[in-house]
């Protein structure tokens, strides 16, 4: 059955800024249901905010709007539009909620436009937690017992009669958000008035809870004649406890026989078929470890983190797939894009393990638990491919990029635990869990036990057991060496074990022809010549699948999304892939192993290696490809930091050479290029000792920022205030070595941060724009509101930037994209640093500047001129605006205060006429509630916080808002305006009313302005516990809360022209060449 | 383990310490290897799997069920000659779990070579066809060159009867009610199992009875059942199995048995170059568009070109590369299909073959 003939254009809802539960993996689905919406002659319109993503550019839809989705933008966009179908499965829990809500409104069904794929009747059955108990009845899928309940009484009756522990699930949310393990009547009070708050249709599931119970998945796809598929299984190594969010995942399942595996298959297809499914979806089970007992836990009625991984496990193109069904493809009509000689309709066969390790950054966050348990907390993933489990573990530590090398044999240590400790830390997993059972073999514990305790079922335990029995003394003899590179050990590792250098290592292997072979990733296992380039590398192999032609450009991608590095260094490797095609480089790979990205897609580039960025896997790469060049500075931090290691084996880096890039992280060097151009920078020092570093403050004046040296995103960053301050963060921090120096530099107070990203060929700079962050300087770059153009800055100002800019990129011979941040301060301006790579602002840049750099910067690489660019296109209409998206709800504890460490986790930019038309787009894309009335709570410590917020108050109160304030704040605010403030109590002082957290619970507040007491911005040392029990519980009751007065301000003005203004709804304009 | 064209593949033994001889073929499922290695049609095989992982849930204990026919295994012994793994689980989980693969394939007396990559031999046999191989275990080293020159003098399996090998000697019954007779030429478990769970008794019976001893059971319907080597080495059972099917004797045919029928009903065969193991197998219904995830296990096939002359007519199809994996007669009241509707190993998507010949027996 071909396509309906009466779509004639369809909206495709994305997922918004990045999230954890909703990270980039969103870019690959929207982008390959566009792609196939494209090849099939549909106009299609697109609306996400988010500007990092491939999908934004307007190279796969026909129409953008950077614009929130939500109802209300949504509908406005049907309304100019008329679309004839609408596709929700593509943008993650934000698209599906969004696309059930204009169902329940009458919307669709006004504007008679189609549901693409499973219609939202099949979306509720699957989301709805009582609608799906019941439907897997009438199917005869089992589920486990439960109730569902609206609130504290009818849970605490379901818990009564399930008996604890119970776990608590919530409708409608992604990643177990608000959801939790309850083991008594306490806890249950607790994360039932959370989890009922956070789910959509205020309803929670009580049910019996089954951690140690095995957690497996299951991806199918359904089309609407009745054909179904499970294209892939996965196996969640720290079972049911964790969420599979949070989880190891392998793929395919490894401890589950044939009648096991095809139970569960068969009920994937009962289940789905009866739900209605209609394109893609993810089912999960519990499986009874000691029996044959199993049941459903959820059907995901859409494109999934799990999906795009299952996508890349088995090179299976899922969401195209899925998309071509909603079209009315049915899945024999489709042809395996693998082989492009058999059906779609098939089920791929794996000849390799997968592995999937989450990456978690709780060491941005120090309030947060790094307990794992039911709600997700990692913030993005890596995927290792491997011949054995061991192998494919320890490449996927490696992947991570998170100073571990493997599972033994590393840098630092493990902890050392007393048996005590070590037993709980195995029954209540934290993120190094895995290795915390690697301490455990290593002590001799049982299998049996660490079983007992991890619920970690003991296969898995037995291969962990047995990569720390080969650690024990590794020998580099030929055959020993063969097996130890197939459990997965690196040569780092190696030579660690056998004390000895990560190059001999190398050289011993090479010399006895000891090299993994490149595989590729197939879909049948060999049963069919593959034309795919979809490619790993494995020690458990004897021949090469492939055989590069040579000569081509290898482009390092980016790894796991982090903080500080996420889907915005996606979209410069895979624009860097484009822009060197488009300019006549024949033959481009890339590497990464990130399998949240559209640069792992299979169609972008001529060969994709699913591979660690490791020195000694790039090398290999390039020694099998007979690579001409190196491209590292589009993958942020993680392939910039090989540059290095590279040039020094050879390895020829394309762009800025390696010298240059070196000038410029050196702090020494690039201060004395800044001097001779007569350039001012903060007063900096490298720091060797405590009394230097106190000198150099007590001369300078406190505060000042500390920092190693090659850093992103601040990490271990401080702004230190005196000089116990500064003992105590040279105490904290590992001791700076002669490669990593810690420098310390003058904090200046009330400034103005400034960002240019630019492109150079050595000869031309084009300035892509100078970018403005609306927070004070001090909040990190990542985490600020960010403006262009610039809307408080003079033009002798700006005029002054853009020739610094022009002088240090020629200085520093740039050829490709750079950044550099300025500081101004009473009308002067400082450079902070340079960065000669890809920065995260560039995708914001290039799409307001209609100027795409990474395909400019492509140009200088490969050694061509840039062209004409017109200057200052930036400037001319308009303004947009970059707002930061946070995830706090998903961390316990954390706190939300902003400084010198990155948090966000995404971000949105909106376009607009004039600044607060821009922004009030901006806030709504990253959550924020726009209140036209009600009431506000302020809360400020310290009198110049109070000041600076008097102007902020007055208008709040002249809109008609509620103003509430504590005591203090109250008195303050009364003295100095003539407006009425309301008294309200702290939350530790409970028996005082009207209290603060009634009035949370109440929903009886708006939104909150609370500026930390210490203006200091000393974050935690002088924190005082009332405003962060204030900011926590209002973030878990979904209230807005702005933390600095500069937000404050900008929130309440677009509260203000929101009250005569509408904001405008244009879509994007196409990058000019 | 060496092959016919003089590949010598060195890995490490496991199972018993023996030397074996076979047609080399590889399966792409990715569970189920008790199920497979115990399936008869392996006779006289030596099988490679792809997935690399092998033996991790270890090997059950045989329970058998109400019937007395045990779950997971698809006969009383290993058949495969041989097997050949990437990485051999040398411990193994599973609650079922009574030994290690290696301990069962030790017991059974089969030799079995982990460590080798068994996907670049996949990719071998997909260019160049199935051929013989041999693999040799010992506690000393092993001398590829006269493995070599033992296979050389090993029997051709295209040569080979492997059906009288694998058939019962004796009738065996198997439930109650009325009677479904299985021609065994090497029938699965599997297929008992859904015979009994239909309601019958399963009389599973020599491969070479005559339609008169068959008939002796007043069957309701016949299962011409799946089995290893050339079909057309099934002369009794070609000829048998025409007879019930020309007297309105519903019929059902599996795998090997589809191909007794097609040839009983002059349709003609042919072999494959590399056949089709493993479970993700998508068939095409004819008629309805309907697509059916299959496990297969086949060397040979029905020729399609010879169908147009014979009784039968096109059922199912192979979706990839257009073969026959299903026929139904033009009147009679007889069905066969090239997979395995019984499942065991594999999906169980094909069970409404079991339920159309419940209705052709039903309707007799």
């Amino acid at each position: 059955m071909p396509r309906s003939e009466s779509l004639g254009s369809v909206l495709v809802l994305g997922s918004g800024a990045i999230k954890i539960g909703e990270a980039g993996e969103f870019d690959y689905s929207g982008s390959q249901c566009l792609k196939a919406l494209r090849e099939d002659g549909i106009r299609s319109v697109l609306i996400n905010p988010n500007v990092a993503t491939i999908q934004t550019d307007t190279r796969f839809a026909d129409k953008v709007y950077l614009l929130p989705v939500t109802p209300g933008y949504v509908e406005s966009l049907i309304e100019s539009e008329r679309p004839d179908g609408i596709m929700l499965a593509y943008g993650g829990q934000t698209a599906l909620n969004c696309g059930v809500r204009l169902d329940e409104s009458g919307t669709l069904a006004r504007h008679g436009i189609r549901v693409l794929g499973t219609p939202v009747d099949g979306i509720r059955r699957a989301e709805d937690r009582q609608l799906f108990k019941d439907s897997m009845g009438e199917c005869g899928v089992p589920v486990l017992r439960s109730r569902t309940v609206s609130d504290f009484g009818a849970a605490k009756e379901a818990a009564a009669e399930l008996g604890y522990p119970v776990i608590v699930r919530v409708a409608y949310t992604l990643g177990g958000k608000g959801g939790g393990v309850a083991h008594n009547e306490i806890e249950l009070h607790e994360i039932v008035g959370r989890g009922v708050n956070a789910s959509m249709v205020g309803q929670v599931l009580v049910e019996e809870y089954v951690g140690h119970w095995k957690q497996i998945e299951y991806e199918v796809m359904r089309d609407g004649a009745q054909n179904s598929v499970i294209v892939c299984n996965m196996e969640n190594v720290l079972s049911m406890r964790v969420h599979t969010g949070d989880n190891v995942v392998v793929a395919p399942s490894q401890t589950l026989d044939n009648s096991e595996y095809h139970a569960m298959r068969s009920s994937s297809l009962r289940a789905t078929g009866h739900v209605g499914i209609v394109g893609e979806c993810n089912i999960q089970y519990a499986l009874d470890p000691g029996s044959d007992r199993y049941a459903a836990i959820e059907i995901n009625p859409r494109l999934s983190r799990s999906s795009a991984l299952a996508s890349k496990a088995t090179g299976y193109p899922l969401a195209y797939m899925s998309a071509k069904i909603g079209l009315g493809y049915t899945l024999p009509e489709l042809e395996n894009r693998i082989t492009r000689a058999t059906t779609a309709c098939f089920e791929p066969s794996l000849d390799y393990v997968v592995c999937k390790h989450p990456r978690w950054d709780f060491s941005k966050f120090e309030m947060a638990n790094r307990r794992l348990g039911p709600t997700m907390k990692s913030v993005g993933e890596v995927m290792a491919v491997g011949r054995t489990f061991e192998e494919a573990l320890q490449k996927s530590v490696r992947m991570l990029d998170a100073g571990r090398d493997g599972m033994v044999l590393n840098r630092s240590p493990e902890p050392s635990l007393s048996d005590e400790e070590l037993e709980r830390a195995l029954s209540e997993p934290d993120d190094s869990v895995l290795h915390r059972v690697a301490q455990a073999a290593a002590r001799g514990m049982s299998t049996a036990r660490i079983y007992e305790l991890s619920a970690i079922d003991p296969w898995f335990i037995e291969r962990i057991r047995g990569i720390v029995e080969a650690s024990r003394s590794p020998s580099l003899e030929p055959g020993a060496l063969r097996r130890l590179k197939q459990m997965g050990f690196s040569d780092r590792q190696l030579a660690r074990g056998a004390g000895t250098g990560e190059a001999e290592v190398r050289r011993a292997r090479r010399d006895n022809g000891i090299l993994p072979s490149v595989k590729q990733i197939d879909t049948l296992a060999a049963e069919w010549p593959a034309k795919t380039n979809y490619l790993y590398m494995t020690y458990g192999g004897g021949s090469h699948d492939v055989s590069p032609p040579g000569g081509g450009v290898l482009v390092l991608g980016a790894g796991p999304y982090r903080i500080g590095s996420s889907v915005e260094f996606d979209w410069g490797t895979v624009n860097m892939v484009w822009g060197l095609q488009e300019n006549g480089e024949r033959d481009v790979s890339v590497v990464n192993c990130n399998p949240e990205t559209v640069s792992t897609d299979y169609d972008i580039c001529s060969r994709l290696y699913f591979e660690e960025l490791t020195l000694e896997r790039i090398l290999d790469i390039v020694e099998f490809e007979g690579s001409r060049g190196v491209v590292a500075c589009v993958g942020g931090q993680t392939a910039n930091n090989l540059a290095s290691g590279l040039d020094g084996a050879g390895v020829e880096i394309l762009g800025t050479r390696a010298r240059d890039v070196d000038r410029a992280e050196n702090r020494s060097t690039f201060s004395a290029e800044l001097d001779k151009l007569h350039i001012r920078q903060p007063r900096w020092q490298a720091l060797s000792s405590v009394a230097e570093a106190k000198e150099f403050a007590r001369e300078a004046g406190y505060p000042v920022l500390v920092r190693p040296s090659y850093v992103l995103s601040g990490a271990a960053m401080r702004v230190v205030w005196s000089p116990a301050g500064l003992s105590e963060y040279v105490r904290s921090v590992p001791s700076p070595s002669p490669d990593h120096p810690v420098v310390i530099s003058k904090f200046m107070l009330d400034s103005l941060e400034l960002d240019v990203d630019g492109v150079c060929d050595g000869k031309r700079v084009v300035i892509g724009a100078v970018v403005e962050h609306i927070d004070r300087a001090g909040v990190h770059s990542g985490d600020a509101m960010m403006c262009i153009p610039p809307w408080r800055l003079d033009n002798r100002v700006m005029e002054e930037v853009v020739e610094y800019t022009k002088k240090i990129a020629l200085t520093f011979n740039v050829r490709g994209p750079f950044n550099l941040q300025f500081l101004v301060h009473d009308g002067t301006v400082y450079v902070i640093e340079l960065n000669i790579r890809a920065s995260r602002s560039m995708p914001f840049v290039s799409k307001m500047a209609r100027t795409n750099l990474i395909s400019l910067a492509s140009r200088a690489i490969l050694g061509m001129p840039l062209p004409d660019v017109p200057d200052g296109a930036w400037k001319n209409s308009g303004y947009c605006i970059k707002a930061p998206q946070f995830s706090f709800m998903q961390l316990d504890g954390a706190d939300i205060v902003l400084g010198v460490e990155m948090q966000s986790t995404g971000e949105a930019a909106c376009f607009g006429d004039g600044f607060y038309d821009a922004l009030a787009k901006a806030l709504t894309s990253v959550g924020y509630g726009l209140p036209s009335g009600g009431a506000a709570l302020v809360t400020a410590g310290g009198a110049r916080a109070k000041e600076k917020l008097l102007g902020t108050v007055a208008l709040l109160a002249k809109l008609g808002f509620r103003v509430l304030a504590t005591e203090h704040t109250a008195e303050f605010f009364r003295e100095r305006l003539e407006c009425p403030v309301e008294v309200v109590h702290k939350i530790s002082e409970p028996g005082r009313k009207p209290n603060i957290a009634d009035l949370l619970h109440g929903r009886k507040i708006d939104f909150i302005i609370n500026v930390p007491s210490t203006s200091t911005m000393e974050k935690y040392a002088g924190m005082l516990y009332d405003e962060y029990q204030i900011r926590r519980k209002a973030l878990e009751m979904g209230v807005p809360v702005l933390t600095t007065t500069e937000l404050a301000e900008s929130f309440v003005r677009t509260l203000e022209w929101l009250k005569s203004n509408r904001t405008t709804r244009r879509p994007l304009e196409p990058y000019l060449r | 383990m060496v092959l016919d064209d003089g590949t010598v593949l060195e890995g490490e033994g496991f199972g018993a310490s023996a030397t074996a001889s076979g047609e080399v073929v590889f399966n792409t499922g990715m569970v189920g290897y008790t199920e497979t290695l115990t399936d008869p049609s392996y006779g006289g095989q030596i099988l490679s799997l792809t997935y690399p992982l092998v033996g991790n849930y270890g090997v059950p204990r045989p329970e058998p069920d109400g019937a007395g026919i045990p779950g997971a295994f698809e006969s009383d012994r290993i058949q495969a000659r041989g097997l050949a793994v990437h990485s051999l689980a040398e411990t193994a989980s599973h609650w079922r779990l009574e030994r290690t693969l290696d301990e069962w394939l030790h017991a059974e007396g089969v030799p079995g070579i982990a460590g080798i990559d068994t996907r670049a031999l996949a990719a071998k046999l997909r260019s160049g066809g199935v051929m013989m191989g041999a693999l040799a275990v010992s506690d000393s080293p092993v001398d590829a060159a006269a493995v070599l020159a033992g296979l050389g003098r090993a029997a051709r399996y295209s040569e080979g009867s492997f059906v009288g090998q694998v058939s019962a000697r004796e009738p065996v019954s198997y439930g109650s009610g009325e009677a479904v007779v299985v021609i065994d030429a090497g029938a699965k478990n599997a297929i008992l199992r859904n015979i009994v769970a239909m309601g019958y008794r399963a009389v599973k019976v020599p491969w070479d009875y005559t339609a008169e001893q068959v008939m002796s059971y007043s069957p309701r319907g016949v299962v011409v059942s799946n089995g290893p080597g050339d079909p057309e080495r099934c002369a009794p059972a070609v000829e048998t199995v025409g007879r019930l099917v020309s007297e309105g004797v519903p019929t059902l045919g599996i795998c090997l048995g589809a191909q007794i029928m097609g040839l009983a009903g002059g349709a003609g065969t042919y072999k494959l170059r590399y056949g089709h193991r493993g479970q993700n197998k998508p068939c095409l219904e004819e008629g309805t568009g309907r697509v059916h995830v299959t496990s297969q296990n086949h060397g040979y096939c029905i020729d399609p070109g010879s169908l147009a002359g014979s009784e039968y007519g096109l059922w199912f199809k192979n979706a990839d590369d257009g073969t026959v994996e299903g026929i139904r007669h033009r009147e009679r009241p007889a069905v066969a299909v090239q997979f395995h509707p019984e499942a065991s190993p594999g999906p169980y998507d094909c069970r409404f073959v079991f339920e159309r010949f419940a209705g052709l027996m039903g309707g007799r």
